[in-house]
């Protein structure tokens, strides 16, 4: 990428904008720091692919309809085709690629070969991170379309198979493995 | 997309600015609409502000009883927060019901109200639309348009407002509140999102160099039982062929003493039912009252070629939630 | 051949699952390569015409761009067999979103700025996009898809009809269809000298590299196609589609590694889709139920590009007992996007008419429908005569009536309701041919102890190198993790694509032959093995396409429950249960993901999806995964796949039917039964959305 004399930060504040094209960003991906100058166009899912060849996380449709880029950002599933690089600087993103913990698989991971939960694979990666994020979800008591009225604000949410449906939609999965999906996220959810 | 500068906005006066000097600027907040349209080509600005560090990502409780929700807060936070469930149970069913649980924890509160029609030939600039090139046409009219308006359209766009969330604000009698180089005001949600008229590339009344600060929602309808139902094409994690938001409240004599109806997905904006709510005021909360209200409603109705099944949705969805909410001993 | 403990039929775990859950599995697009350039299409933005201009000025004025393709200045590629590959050769527009220019830039971001900086003017002319079964274009082809003929015709089937006592006509009707694989059309491609090196989202790489030897003027030994990991293509990646093809231009006009990944939004018009059908099905009957006649007349639509038939009539030919039948095949040319496979091709979309109309038939009679199709069981398969080799619709017919709790069932339609929602259930019948062709591969036994067994077979998911090392471990009596399996690269012994449900009987006979003989060759040998090991060949080649004088079929049934909400129209599957018999099941685990994943695209056919041709512009209203609605989670309850243990020794050495396909086919229609039960109302145009209920309860 072509550096250019008029680049720099986008942390400055008052005066005029920046005009520049580009801008430096430190983001931590899987643990690891990295600082890159990157094209403001650059979404996250890009950065990840074409500047860390992190290839975990996929391309299935760049706008945010397939959920085969889900990453967790700060802890939060999001979908990685719409977030600008530049507005991620000092955030942590977690991808399908720092799940394991070395040679041992995350809980997740295994419920998914156990269950044969996927097919091609495609939108693996992206179930599997958006899985991670239902966990943190439910446990911290966010409801969804299907938790009934009555569950209490606050309180962790019990993910039965219409829960998990309902929370992971986000993630298509053209195989159709969804039935074995939900059953390994059942096998590791509390 | 066309390169871009960038702005990380410290204070709401800096953003206010940037978005005053520069025509071109827009808000980032989640971008989960605005990223999208700029890989489209629909959007082309030439400056982003991006506003998620701004001090708007809270939802506070107000002395007098309104709950006030910064323009920052995530979609999935304020569907989750306590007081919002408790007090607003429209609301945060009706973000809920909305895009997935990736999109929600990115979306904004400013952002959900700011997002653009998914009318196929506004997302595509191969084809006419007059709200993105105005004057070239509307291609939804002559196209497809299961998905459009049947209420306050014009000849010059049939788009419908694709919100969940707004739906709900406006039938909950929010406020938004906005800032700009001016200084800050408030309209009513109802009132936010305009009707295309000659002029439907502007969605809403937001003026130039004005940025979504957050929205309020009123001590009035807290606490008062309300509800949001959609129906879509499948199960989850697809925008409404119509939704209806509803607040109603009831006398000791089961009459009618508050309501506020809603549809989405039905116009250019939410549809506040007035012409309803009207005629429920002070009547009674009875099936036969609800029809009645709910047709006069809909008499105004004006569907396409392939749309006209819309209108019994929305009457039908109404009837559910409006019943629902007078509670079983009044049916 | 086998006995118990053999690793065929167990359910082994996916080979490459950990590379899968871990993100280290690498697609098309994710070969590492310095210097990769990234391109675009840019696509027509008319519906019929010709190209006049295109300018390129500004586009290539941006930053990063390395080149703009058009077709007065795109390499030259001979006449491909396949003409919706002759990209950028002509300024002829056939229809919208045909590739009218390709940008080349160093970013992603680069080249999708600067295809939309590229300016092309057209000279349009009329369009024709409407498909109608008496539009004057109207003809009759010699054959439809699968060399199948166009038309059959037996007995007096007229006749049959006027004078039966019990008759059903209808017209159904399945719209557009995508396939849309998660993984989009890629290619990444990449001269070193005179040889070729392409990675590829496809089907099947031998046929890719043939196509490119030809197209390039290379010989097939300089170029190595490989596609390790693929994204599910389910039809639409069974022959090389413009993605590889351009990938191939930019690449030798760049002189290094390009991409190609098409945007989502183009598939719908370059990679083909499921042609609409309409569909006008008359049965004719004895007050027993016994068919008397019947006909399937199928209109449907190609392109002007060329000739392309979905065969949606060719099931009837298989499924019931009928001595006066006619299945007809029609089609009219439009100026529409190329159709092609999509899952079932003719099946899918025939069986959902076919099965409807029988279960029509079943409400004219009073009958049981599952007793309807069991009274019209054929001995020999109606059309060809044949006996068939192996048919146990009706075990699966009983099997899935026990397992679902049919008995009892209240026939009346809109005799069940829950509160707001009606509730009903339905049966239908599947079925998908055996299809095999020649493949050959290669055995080696190693001095350790390990076997590798090397084929151009493909796993695009169907868990091609699981099973196909069972084979080769149940073949060489070695345990399955002695056995290593190498697919996915042109360099391996030539095997035909993942396709027709025939992937695994064509790769697992030549496997199994090439383990078998490697085998004797082992137990005739003594002594260490040489450090090159030991290697057998084979080529099934006048054995796998022999013509069999059995009616070759797997066969399947599907149980549904159904709810339709009053109130929106809604429609969700609660229940759905089938049971199939296709053979000697390979491996459980993954065999058993089909079978769901084939019934899941089938709920998708009968409730979410369909697409609409936009008469006004010439191509496809639902262009992106927002608004053409794949089933989600939501939509998919617990599925049941279950099977009959079926022996069939006219097959392939392991006694295996294919599985990929037959879960879609008849699921639409055991859906749409179910929704009759629930409301009483017959739809006969899919998908299933609120609106056409809605309006039909409300009518």
């Amino acid at each position: 990428m072509d550096s250019s004399p008029h680049d720099h930060g986008a942390d400055g504040t008052g005066g005029a904008p920046p005009a520049a094209h580009r801008s430096e960003v430190t983001l931590s991906v899987n643990g690891k720091p990295h600082t890159l100058l990157i094209d403001h166009r650059r979404v996250l899912l890009d950065l990840l692919r074409e500047d860390l060849d992190l290839t975990g996380a996929k391309k299935g449709c760049d706008h945010g309809q397939c959920g085969a880029c889900t990453v967790l950002v700060d802890g939060r599933r999001v979908n990685s085709c719409l977030q600008l690089a530049v507005s991620l600087d000092g955030r942590e993103v977690l991808t399908v690629e720092g799940l394991a913990d070395g040679d041992r698989l995350h809980p997740l991971q295994r419920a998914f070969l156990d269950r044969d939960a996927f097919q091609c694979g495609y939108c693996t990666p992206g179930q599997l991170c958006s899985a991670v994020g239902v966990l943190a979800e439910a446990a911290a008591g966010h409801p969804s379309h299907v938790t009934g009225p009555a569950a209490p604000p606050g309180r962790p949410v019990a993910l039965d198979a219409a829960e998990i449906r309902e929370r992971l939609s986000g993630n298509l999965c053209r195989c159709g493995a969804y039935p074995h999906i939900v059953e390994a996220v059942r096998d590791v959810a509390p | 997309m066309k390169p871009f500068g960038y702005l990380r906005a410290a204070t709401v006066e800096e953003a206010a600015r940037a978005l005053a000097e520069h025509p071109d600027a827009r808000c980032l907040g989640g971008g989960t609409n605005l990223v999208d349209l700029m890989k489209l080509g629909v959007e082309r600005p030439g400056l982003l502000v991006e506003v998620n560090r701004l001090p708007l990502d809270t939802v506070e409780e107000l002395p007098d009883g309104s709950l006030r929700v910064g323009a920052t807060v995530r979609n999935s936070d304020l569907a989750a927060h306590p007081l919002v469930r408790d007090r607003y149970p429209a609301l945060s069913q009706a973000l809920l019901a909305g895009a997935s649980g990736q999109l929600r924890n990115a979306a904004t509160t400013g952002g959900n109200l700011l997002q653009r029609t998914r009318c196929p030939y506004f997302q595509d600039v191969s084809k006419p639309c007059n709200k993105r090139t105005p004057g070239s046409g509307c291609g939804a009219r002559v196209g497809t348009h299961r998905d459009h308006a049947v209420l306050g359209h014009s000849d010059h766009c049939i788009a419908t407002h694709p919100s969940d969330m707004a739906v709900a604000l406006a039938a909950l009698d929010a406020r938004v509140e906005l800032h700009g180089t001016e200084g800050a005001r408030s309209v009513p949600a109802a009132e936010f999102h305009r009707l295309p008229g000659d002029h439907p590339e502007r969605d809403t009344e937001i003026r130039p160099g004005e940025l979504v600060t957050g929205v309020v929602l009123p001590a009035a309808t807290a606490s008062l039982p309300s509800a949001y139902r959609k129906a879509r094409d499948r199960a989850s994690y697809a925008f409404a062929l119509a939704s209806v938001a509803a607040v109603l409240n009831l006398s000791d004599e089961g009459t009618v003493a508050r309501v506020g109806l809603a549809f989405g997905a039905l116009a250019h904006r939410p549809w506040r039912a007035t012409r309803a709510e009207e005629a429920l005021r002070g009547g009674p909360a009875t099936p036969d009252a609800f029809a009645h209200a709910v047709d006069l409603e809909l008499r105004a109705a004006r569907p396409l070629r392939d749309n006209g099944y819309k209108v019994e949705l929305a009457r039908g969805l109404a009837l559910d939630v409006l019943t629902r909410l007078a509670g079983p001993t009044r049916t | 051949m086998t006995g118990t403990g053999s690793p065929l039929g167990a359910p082994a775990e996916r080979r490459e699952g950990r590379q899968k859950v871990t993100g280290g599995a690498r697609y098309a697009a994710e070969h590492p390569l310095p210097g990769r350039a990234h391109a675009w299409p840019v696509p027509a933005t008319i519906a019929r015409g010709r190209v006049t201009a295109v300018d390129t000025a500004a586009a290539l004025a941006l930053p990063g761009v390395l080149t703009v393709l058009t077709h007065e200045d795109a390499p030259r590629i001979a006449e491909p067999d396949d003409p919706t590959l002759a990209v950028l050769q002509d300024p002829r527009v056939p229809h919208r979103g045909w590739c009218v220019a390709l940008v080349v830039a160093r970013s992603p971001e680069e080249a999708r700025a600067a295809a939309g900086a590229v300016r092309v003017e057209y000279a349009v002319e009329e369009h024709d996009v409407t498909l109608r079964a008496d539009h004057p274009g109207v003809y009759e082809p010699d054959t439809a898809n699968g060399g199948n003929p166009a038309r059959r015709e037996h007995g007096d089937p007229e006749g049959a009809l006027a004078s039966a006592p019990v008759r059903v006509d209808a017209a159904y009707r399945v719209p557009p269809l995508h396939n849309h694989p998660m993984e989009p059309h890629t290619s990444t491609a990449h001269w070193q000298g005179d040889r070729l090196v392409v990675h590829t989202s496809s089907q099947g790489t031998t046929t890719v590299r043939a196509t490119l030897a030809a197209l390039f003027g290379t010989p097939e030994d300089r170029i190595t196609v490989t596609a390790g990991h693929v994204g599910g293509g389910f039809g639409s990646k069974g022959t090389p589609r413009p993605d590889v093809v351009l990938a191939v231009m930019a690449a030798r006009r760049t002189g290094g590694p390009v991409t190609v990944a098409l945007p989502r939004r183009q598939l719908p018009t370059t990679v083909g889709h499921r042609a609409p059908t309409l569909h006008r099905i008359r049965l004719g009957a004895g007050t027993d139920g016994r068919l008397t006649g019947l006909t399937h007349d199928v209109v449907t639509h190609s392109s002007r590009v060329k000739e392309f038939v979905e065969q949606a009539a060719v099931p009837a030919r298989v499924m019931y007992a009928v001595p006066n039948s006619r299945t007809l095949h029609r089609l009219v040319r439009l100026d529409v996007p190329t159709p092609s496979w999509m899952r079932a091709p003719g099946e899918a979309p025939g069986m959902y008419a076919l099965e409807s109309a029988m279960d029509e038939l079943a409400g004219e009679l009073g009958m049981d429908p599952i007793q309807l199709r069991l009274v019209n069981e054929p001995d020999r398969e109606p059309d060809s005569g044949k006996p068939f080799s192996s048919r146990h619709l009706t075990q699966c017919l009983r099997d899935g009536a026990r397992r679902f709790g049919w008995a009892g069932r209240d026939p009346r339609p809109r005799s069940h309701a829950e509160g707001p929602l009606l509730v009903g259930t339905g049966v239908a019948a599947a079925t998908y041919p055996v299809l095999v062709a020649p493949s050959t591969a290669e055995a080696r036994a190693l001095p350790d102890g390990t076997f590798v067994v090397r084929i151009n077979a493909t796993d695009i998911g169907t868990g091609a190198r699981t099973v196909l090392t069972q084979v080769a471990a149940d073949a060489l009596g070695a345990p399955l993790d002695r056995v290593r399996t190498e697919v996915g690269d042109s360099d391996l012994p030539s095997a035909p694509l993942a396709g027709g449900s025939s992937g695994t009987a064509s790769w697992g006979w030549s496997v199994h032959d090439a383990c078998a003989r490697l085998a004797e060759a082992l137990a005739a040998r003594t002594g260490p093995l040489p450090e090159e090991g030991v290697t057998a060949h084979a080529d099934t080649t006048g054995r796998a396409d022999a013509d069999s004088p059995y009616a070759r079929h797997a066969f399947g049934a599907h149980f549904a429950e159904t709810t339709v909400d009053r109130v929106t129209g809604e429609v969700r599957v609660r229940r759905l249960l089938s049971v199939y018999a296709a053979g000697r099941i390979l491996n459980a685990r993954t065999a058993r993901s089909q079978f769901i994943g084939g019934m899941t695209m089938g709920l998708g056919m009968a409730l979410t999806e369909g697409s609409t041709m936009d008469t006004a512009f010439g191509d496809f209203t639902e262009s992106d995964l927002a608004s053409y609605h794949v089933p989600v989670h939501a939509d998919v309850p617990g599925l049941e796949a279950h099977w009959i243990d079926e022996e069939d020794p006219h097959l392939n050495p392991m006694g295996s039917k294919g599985i990929g396909e037959i879960g879609i086919v008849g699921t639409a229609a055991a859906i749409g039964n179910a929704v009759h039960h629930a409301t009483g109302i017959r739809f006969r145009d899919l998908p299933l959305t609120p609106d056409k209920v809605l309006a039909a309860l409300a009518g």
